[in-house]
C-alpha cells in the first residue's frame, strides 16, 4: 500500500533529514520525493511504500505529527487512494 | 501523481472545511416485532448494538488513514410504527427510549426512525406513534422522528397535516426549558426517501436491505472557494466550476463509503450529494448564493442561483458515483447556516422566500424558529403548502419548524452545536384554521397517473 507524506510550513534546517530518518526507522520506503520553496514556505511531498512497515499506521502518523510540531511545520501521512479518487475520472 | 492535486485536496480539507458529514448505518428492525412490547424492545436493543458495535471505531480509523474528517456516525432504523404495532402497547415512548439507549451504547450521536409513513392513512401503530412523539422527543436525547404525510402517488393526508401541527406545538411545549429543541428533531415530509443518511429525517425504508451504509458528504466551503476564482465570469463557467467541485467531493464520499462498507462487512447503499452547511464561517450555502452575485441571500435572483447550484451539484455528483441517492440537493436549514442567519438578520430572507427556494432544492422549510404563540393551524397550513410543492413537483419537501415556547419576534434562540442559532422569524398573522380543519385527503395529482 502506498501513502502520501506532505510537509507544509516555514523552511528550516533538517526537515527532510528528520522525516526520512523516521520513515527509514519503520522500514517505510520512499518512492518519490518533490520539494518546492515559495517565499520561505516549504512544501514537500513524498510518495512512500508501506509494504514492509514495522509499526501501525496510527503510530507513524502520531510520530510524524510530533516531529512536525517540534519543527513548526505540518506533517501528514494519508493513504494515496484519496488523492486518486478525487482527481482521476477513471479509477 | 500531480503534486498540485495533492495540495488541493489538503487545502480543501484544512481551509475549506471539506468533510464527510455522516456515515449512517441503516438497520432493518422488521424482525424485531413481538406481541410483547418489552420483548420487542429487547430485540431492537440487541440488534442495533450488535450490528453497529464497530461503526464508530471504523469511522475513526478511516478518518485517520485518509486524513478526512468524518463528522457524524449515525444509525437509521425501520420506521418504528411498523415494528411496534405488533405489540399491544398503547404508547411507544418506551421504544424511543430503547433507541436512545442503544444509540448511546454504540457511541453514535443521532438515531433516526421514530417514524411513521401515513401519506394515505393511519394504521393502528401510526396513530400511536404520532401521539407518542412529543413525549418521546422530550424524554430522549439522540432520537430523531419523522412523519411522511404525502406522496406524489398518494396525495396529501390532510388529517395527518392537521395532527402534525398540534404535535409540533406539544413537542415545543414539552421541551420549553431547552428552547423547544424537541422540534429540531422532528421532520414532516412529503415524498420522504428510504435511504436518506441525514438527520433528523433519516429512516431505513422497508424496501432496503437488512443493513446498509449510506454516506452524506459536505462541502459548501469548497464550492464557495472554487467560485471565488470565477468572479464576474458567465453562468456557463459558474455551472462548470460547481460541477467539477461536486465531482471531487463525491469521489471522496464514494471512497469512504466503499471502505466503510468493506471494513464493516455491510453493503454500500448510497452517497447523498446534498451540500450540508454548518453554522461555522466558511461552510454556508447562503454564502455560495451570494458569491454567485446576490447581495444578501433572499434578494431577487436567489431562487435561480439556488436552482443552478442544485442542478450543477447533481450533474458533477452523478458523474462521480453510480450510487447516488438519498436527498441529493442543497440544504437550506436556516439556523444551521451562517449566511442564512446573517440574511435573516439583515432582513433579506423571510419565510415566503424560503418557501419559493424549496421548490428548486432539497429539502424544505428547515430549522426555522418561529414565535412560540404561532397557532397550530398556521403550522399545519405551512406543512400543507410545503407538501403541495413536493407532491406536485415530484420531489421531497419537509418542514422542520420550531415554535420556540415563550419567544417572539426580535428574540434569538441558540440550539447549540451544529443546530446553530437563529432570530425568531415572523409568520403570517392570517388564519388557516378553516382550511386545515376540513380533514380528509388531497388526491394525487393528475401527472402521477403514469401507468
Amino acid at each position: 500500500m502506498k501513502a502520501v507524506v506532505t510537509v507544509i510550513g516555514k523552511d528550516k534546517i533538517g526537515i527532510i533529514s528528520k522525516v526520512t530518518n523516521t520513515l527509514a526507522k519503520h522500514q517505510i520506503n520512499i518512492l518519490d520525493i518533490s520539494q518546492t520553496i515559495l517565499q520561505d514556505y516549504f512544501t514537500m511531498i513524498m510518495i512512500v511504500d508501506l509494504q514492509k512497515i514495522t509499526c501501525s499506521f496510527e503510530f507513524i502518523q502520531k510520530e510524524l505529527s510530533t516531529i512536525g510540531e517540534d519543527l513548526g511545520v505540518s506533517i501528514k501521512i494519508q493513504h494515496e487512494e484519496i488523492f486518486n479518487a478525487m482527481h482521476k475520472i477513471s479509477q | 501523481m500531480n503534486s498540485n492535486h495533492i495540495l488541493e485536496t489538503i487545502h480543501m480539507i484544512e481551509k475549506e472545511k471539506l468533510d464527510i458529514r455522516t456515515i449512517t448505518m441503516g438497520i432493518s428492525l422488521l424482525d424485531c416485532c413481538d406481541t410483547d412490547g418489552k420483548r420487542s424492545r429487547m430485540k431492537i436493543y440487541d440488534k442495533i448494538t450488535n450490528y453497529a458495535q464497530n461503526l464508530v471505531k471504523v469511522g475513526e480509523e478511516i478518518e485517520k488513514e485518509y486524513g478526512v474528517p468524518i463528522i457524524h456516525k449515525r444509525i437509521s432504523v425501520t420506521p418504528i410504527s411498523l415494528v411496534a404495532q405488533t405489540s399491544n402497547d398503547t404508547d411507544y415512548v418506551a421504544f424511543a427510549k430503547i433507541l436512545d439507549d442503544a444509540a448511546k451504547a454504540v457511541g453514535i450521536n443521532f438515531i433516526g426512525g421514530f417514524s411513521a409513513l401515513v401519506h394515505k392513512g393511519y394504521s393502528k401503530g401510526d396513530k400511536i406513534l404520532i401521539n407518542s412523539i412529543p413525549e418521546a422527543l422530550s424524554s430522549t436525547d439522540v432520537v430523531c422522528s419523522s412523519v411522511n404525510i404525502g406522496t406524489t402517488k398518494a396525495g396529501i393526508n390532510m388529517d395527518a397535516v392537521k395532527d402534525m401541527g398540534q404535535i409540533i406545538k406539544k413537542t415545543a411545549f414539552l421541551t420549553k426549558d431547552q428552547d423547544s429543541i424537541g422540534c429540531a428533531k422532528l421532520v414532516v415530509f412529503a415524498n420522504a426517501v428510504d435511504d436518506n443518511p441525514f438527520m433528523a429525517g433519516a429512516f431505513h425504508g422497508v424496501g432496503e436491505a437488512e443493513s446498509i451504509i449510506n454516506i452524506g458528504v459536505s462541502g459548501p466551503g469548497v464550492v464557495k472557494s472554487a467560485l471565488e476564482k470565477v468572479r464576474g465570469k458567465s453562468f456557463d463557467e459558474v455551472c462548470e466550476t460547481i460541477k467539477q467541485t461536486a465531482f471531487k467531493i463525491t469521489r471522496m464520499g464514494q471512497l469512504v463509503g466503499n471502505e466503510a462498507s468493506k471494513r464493516l462487512n455491510v453493503p454500500f447503499g448510497i452517497i447523498d450529494l446534498s451540500l450540508a452547511p454548518t453554522p461555522a464561517i466558511g461552510d454556508s450555502v447562503g454564502r455560495i448564493l451570494e458569491e454567485i452575485g446576490i447581495e444578501s441571500c433572499g434578494a431577487p435572483g436567489t431562487t435561480a442561483a439556488l436552482a443552478l447550484l442544485n442542478d450543477a451539484v447533481k450533474k458533477g455528483g452523478v458523474m462521480a458515483s453510480s450510487r447516488v441517492g438519498g436527498l441529493s440537493g442543497a440544504f437550506i436549514p436556516v439556523s444551521e447556516d451562517e449566511g442564512m442567519i446573517h440574511a435573516v438578520k439583515a432582513g433579506s430572507l423571510n419565510l415566503e422566500k424560503l418557501e419559493a427556494m424549496t421548490c428548486v432544492c432539497s429539502v424544505g422549510l428547515d430549522m426555522i424558529a418561529i414565535p412560540g404563540d404561532t397557532p397550530w393551524e398556521t403550522i399545519s397550513g405551512i406543512i400543507a403548502d410545503e407538501a403541495a410543492i413536493g407532491v406536485i413537483n415530484q420531489k421531497t419537501t419537509a418542514v422542520r419548524l420550531i415554535p420556540v415556547h415563550g419567544k417572539k419576534i426580535g428574540d434569538e434562540v441558540n440550539f447549540g452545536g451544529l443546530l446553530g442559532s437563529s432570530p425568531i422569524m415572523p409568520v403570517s398573522q392570517f388564519s388557516s384554521s378553516q382550511f386545515v380543519n376540513r380533514g380528509g385527503r388531497i388526491p394525487a395529482p393528475i401527472h402521477s397517473f403514469k401507468n
